[in-house]
């Protein structure tokens, strides 16, 4: 077990020190932060002055050496915009992001999961036909433009929900609904092909055959089984909980932490872009990690590799 | 032994297993100092049950894998390394039949094309004289001409595992190595299939290595049989003496466990406990934890395949000393 | 009264019928054989009189249980039969079992359905049906999972929790195809040891002609979804009527005697759905009249409570002299 947990970590490590110099390079291909952050109009002496206050003179692998190094010792600096500290700028917009994206993540799986379930078994019913069509149609619609229709119907049109902004729990609603719909039509695809799977093993044969009623062979026998792929996908989902709502806060002009990083993504404010790639990694990670684990937990074939690994 | 057209020599195979990065390796022996030899037109019968390494004993005098220890020696000749030109120009002369045909034939492609196939690698003929060979193997393995436009999921079992057998004898291979290639198929196309390889081997004089589990096809089949037990040979004689005397306590309890339509459950011996797993194998002769007639000196002396009587050997202590007759090994 | 007589039993998938009329009837304590290849109706024939079929199946005809008919049985009645009066053991133990679940919580939920025992009193049962298969340091092994075990072992839990219900009826379902040589050799002594321990009757499904001969008294041969030859297990060794019965004997392989070619029965089973007008084996049989391409032999009783579903049996003598096969059938028949 210990010697999991080192992999583990050793792991995730690599992947964050990937996810920074990933964030590092493409900002500074895509264009001078000083440029972009002091405007077009601004005097060449400014702009110097500006390169030389952060460092952007010095040759790019130094200047790459000494980010990591910050980071390194926790220092995500400041930013370039105001001065403020990154990390506090991203921990403001944290509640947020989750109050939007924790009650979609309990939408998606109250809604998806049972769907998936029941579909499956009354596969190639009526019902079945009328989930998995839904299902399609929310997860291949791209959320701006369920956003939008969402809109278009309860704000334009019946006129009984507001359309952006946070000022009472009734501005959450679509941005709650326009997140959930698309991850729960793939809950509800991803638990239905698992149950479909598992209820066609010989074990559920065996169990049907040993005289267990079939709500028990379903609950006792089938759930266990087919939750195994399902927590992959959830896991997915709990890792995307402080950064999934970039889309979704812009149509609604909701102030979390997707919102935040199209701004400072849109100025090449480095530090605070950085800062919020790092929470995503690390949530990423963690989500991963508790997933494995729960993997364990679930499936006693992996415990064992677990515990020799 | 080196005038065989086949000859092994010692063959072992290691397998090194690790569990994660950071455990230690551990070296499991698949194979364990086997040695066998085969003439032209002959077939040889490896028999054994899961752990036994007669699959990899297959791939070895292949070439397919390398041995950790010991020589293959085809024709006379050194088998070459792998991937070297020498080594793809023996593949022509040697081929692997193994037990799932659906998973040797891509799906995709017509069975005609992919019996011609080995004939266009190895750049045999134009495209014409290709297509009458084609023609001619598909008769010689008893499947219609027209055939040859089906895809393999439009074919029975039968019918791929005689495709797979037409591509594999396609370029006149010398030797064929079949690996458990008539498992899977009902008993009445087992026949066929059976009957279809000894007509081959008759009419072009093929070596035929035959693996397989069941007994009865390997009897029938096989001029000399092999019997394995965790990677080592425990003994080896004519097909027909092996099964009608079998001498080594596994041979004997192997034999006894093939159902025989008439014959009643007590007269067999019944070996108690499970194969054994090559990761794990016990001290001195493999078989002793299950050995009903096991000594002292089997659980720390390795016995040698020793040659006990003219074309017959046996791994068993009990040889030297107190032969283990037929009436003693029946008292169950 | 018979244990179990099946009427007509018919099966159809999706339009296609794949059982054509099945009659059987299984005694009290009786072992019977159904012998065939693959597609035959072998186990759909006892799937489907357990209600184990997929929706889609179409089942008709009658599978009477004392007075119970089983195909018009509600779902909650089965469901209380199967286990306790009929139970079910399948081909590949290592997958029939639940991969999660600790190999002695499913036995204790069959112990607990069956037996209305609980806790402490559900594992003590279980642990005994574990000896009772002869596991290996069974109060120690009701902790671990199915991969944990070997194909022999997984087998034994199996039968150890079919067991569970003192079933009046096994249905051992090619039990030891997928398991190594020396291992079958085990679990059908087993089976024959709880058999004659419990009195219990077993209906045993294989392919192995061999592997059914040792353990039954009666053998059903069946081809393409119907029983064409009924026949204690001696005399059908000794001389088989029908042609196909007579195809397989010649097409397996034997331990003893010559190494000859195999006569083979050649062609292949036909597609269901894509049967001959008459009889199913037709194609594939040496003796045919234009009866039998005509309509399809029912299963008719000869003498010595042999039947046989064939216009033109072989006959006794035929089968007995004709060829050196059958003259090998009887020399093996000696040696019992």
């Amino acid at each position: 077990m210990l010697a999991f947990l080192l992999t583990r970590t050793f792991r995730a490590l690599i992947t964050i020190i990937l996810v920074v110099t990933f964030a590092f390079v493409v900002l500074r291909m895509s264009g001078d932060p000083a440029q972009i952050i002091m405007g077009p109009d601004a005097p060449p002496e400014a702009i110097a002055a500006f390169r030389t206050n952060w460092g952007l003179d010095d040759p790019i692998w130094q200047q790459y050496l000494r980010y990591f190094g910050a980071i390194m010792r926790g220092d995500l600096g400041v930013s370039m915009r105001d001065g403020q500290s990154a990390i506090q700028l991203v921990a403001e917009r944290i509640p947020a992001t989750l109050q939007l994206t924790i009650p979609a993540l309990i939408l998606k799986l109250a809604l998806g999961i049972p769907a998936g379930i029941y579909a499956a078994l009354h596969r190639n019913s009526l019902i079945d036909r009328m989930v998995m069509a839904g299902a399609i149609a929310g997860f291949t619609m791209p959320s701006f433009v369920l956003g939008l229709i969402l809109v278009l119907i309860f704000s334009v049109t019946l006129g009984w929900l507001p359309s952006g902004g946070q000022d009472s729990w009734a501005h959450a609603i679509l941005p709650i609904l326009t997140m959930s719909i698309g991850g729960a039509g793939i809950l509800a695809r991803f638990s239905r092909s698992a149950m479909i799977e598992v209820l066609g093993q010989p074990y559920i044969r065996t169990a049907s055959a040993k005289g267990v009623a079939w709500a028990r062979v379903v609950r006792g026998h089938a759930l266990p089984n087919a939750a195994i792929p399902v927590v992959t996908i959830v896991g997915f989902m709990v890792g995307s909980l402080v950064a999934g709502a970039v889309v979704v806060e812009s149509v609604f002009s909701w102030p979390g932490v997707g919102r935040l990083l199209v701004v400072a993504v849109s100025n090449r404010d480095l530090a605070v872009v950085q800062c919020i790639l790092l929470l995503v990694a690390a949530t990423m990670v963690a989500s991963n990690f508790a997933v494995d684990l729960l993997y364990g937990f679930l499936d006693p074939r992996l415990r064992n590799n677990q515990a020799k690994a | 032994m080196n005038s065989a057209f086949l000859a092994a020599e010692n063959l072992v195979k290691t397998y090194t297993s690790r569990r994660g990065p950071f455990s230690t390796a551990t070296a499991v022996r698949a194979v364990d100092r086997v040695s066998l030899s085969l003439a032209r037109a002959t077939t040889l019968g490896i028999v054994g049950e899961s752990g036994s390494g007669k699959s990899t004993t297959g791939r070895l005098v292949l070439g397919l894998e390398q041995p950790t220890e010991g020589t293959v020696s085809f024709d006379g000749n050194r088998m070459p390394q792998e991937k070297t030109n020498e080594w793809r120009g023996l593949r022509a002369r040697m081929q692997l039949v193994y037990q799932d045909p659906l998973a040797a034939l891509d799906r995709r492609l017509t069975v005609g094309v992919q019996i011609g196939e080995p004939l266009q690698i190895h750049a045999m003929g134009s495209a014409e004289e290709r297509k009458a060979r084609v023609a001619e193997l598909m008769k010689a393995v008893g499947l219609r001409a027209d055939q040859a436009e089906r895809y393999p999921h439009e074919l029975s079992g039968g019918q791929r595992q005689r495709v797979v057998i037409a591509r594999a004898i396609a370029c006149n291979p010398e030797l064929l190595v079949c690996d458990e290639a008539v498992s899977a198929l009902d008993v009445s196309i087992q026949a066929q299939v059976v009957n279809l390889l000894r007509d081959l081997q008759e009419e072009r004089g093929i070596a035929m290595i035959f693996i397989s589990h069941d007994l009865k096809v390997v009897r029938n089949i096989s001029d000399r049989v092999a019997v394995m037990y965790l990677g080592r040979i425990v003994e080896e004689a004519s097909s027909d003496e092996i099964f009608r005397r079998p001498l080594h306590p596994y041979t004997q309890a192997l034999v006894s466990s093939v159902p025989v339509a008439g014959t009643a459950l007590k007269q067999r011996i019944i070996l108690q406990g499970e194969p054994p797993n090559p990761a794990a194998r016990p001290t001195g002769c493999a078989f002793h934890p299950r050995c009903r007639h096991a000594i002292a000196r089997c659980r720390s002396e390795t016995p040698e395949l020793l040659s006990i009587e003219t074309g017959r050997s046996v791994a068993c202590h009990l040889m030297g000393s107190a032969p283990i007759t037929e009436a003693s090994g029946r008292t169950m | 009264m018979p244990l179990v007589d099946i009427r007509d039993l018919k099966v159809a998938f999706d339009g296609v019928q794949v059982l054509h009329g099945i009659d059987l009837t299984i005694e009290k304590g009786e072992a019977v054989g159904l012998v065939g290849e693959s597609g035959c109706g072998k186990s759909v024939t006892w799937l489907a009189a357990l209600g184990l079929l997929p929706k889609k199946a179409a089942i008709s005809g009658h599978v009477m249980l004392g007075k119970d008919d089983l195909v018009i049985a509600s779902q909650r009645h089965l469901e209380s039969i199967r286990g306790r009066r009929i139970a079910m053991i399948f081909q590949d133990p290592s997958s029939s079992l639940n991969p999660v679940i600790r190999v002695g919580r499913q036995i204790e939920e069959a112990v607990r359905l069956h037996r209305g025992l609980t806790g402490q009193a559900a594992r003590a049962e279980a642990r005994r049906l574990l000896e009772l298969v002869e596991m290996p340091d069974a109060g120690r092994r009701l902790d671990n999972y199915p991969h944990e075990f070997s194909g022999g072992q997984n087998q034994r839990a199996m039968i150890a929790m079919a067991l569970a219900g003192n079933p009046d009826l096994l249905i051992a379902d090619e039990p030891t195809t997928a398991l190594d040589a020396t291992i079958q050799a085990q679990i059908l002594d087993l089976l024959a040891r709880l058999r004659a321990e419990t009195g219990m009757a077993v209906v045993f499904i294989s392919h192995d002609l061999g592997a059914v001969s040792e353990i039954c008294e009666r053998v059903c041969v069946m081809y393409a979804g119907r029983i064409v030859e009924q026949c204690p297990t001696a005399a059908l060794f000794r001389s088989p009527r029908h042609p196909y019965t007579r195809g397989l004997f010649g097409a397996i392989p034997r331990l003893d005697g010559g190494r000859e070619r195999l006569t083979p029965v050649e062609g292949t089973v036909p597609q269901p759905g894509m049967l001959p007008k008459g009889c199913a084996f037709s194609p594939r049989c040496g003796h045919i009249t234009d009866e039998c391409l005509t309509s399809p032999p029912v299963l008719s009783k000869l003498e010595g409570h042999r039947a046989v579903a064939c216009f033109h049996p072989v006959s006794d003598e035929a089968s007995a002299h004709s060829s050196k096969k059958s003259a090998k059938v009887r020399s093996e028949l000696e040696l019992i």
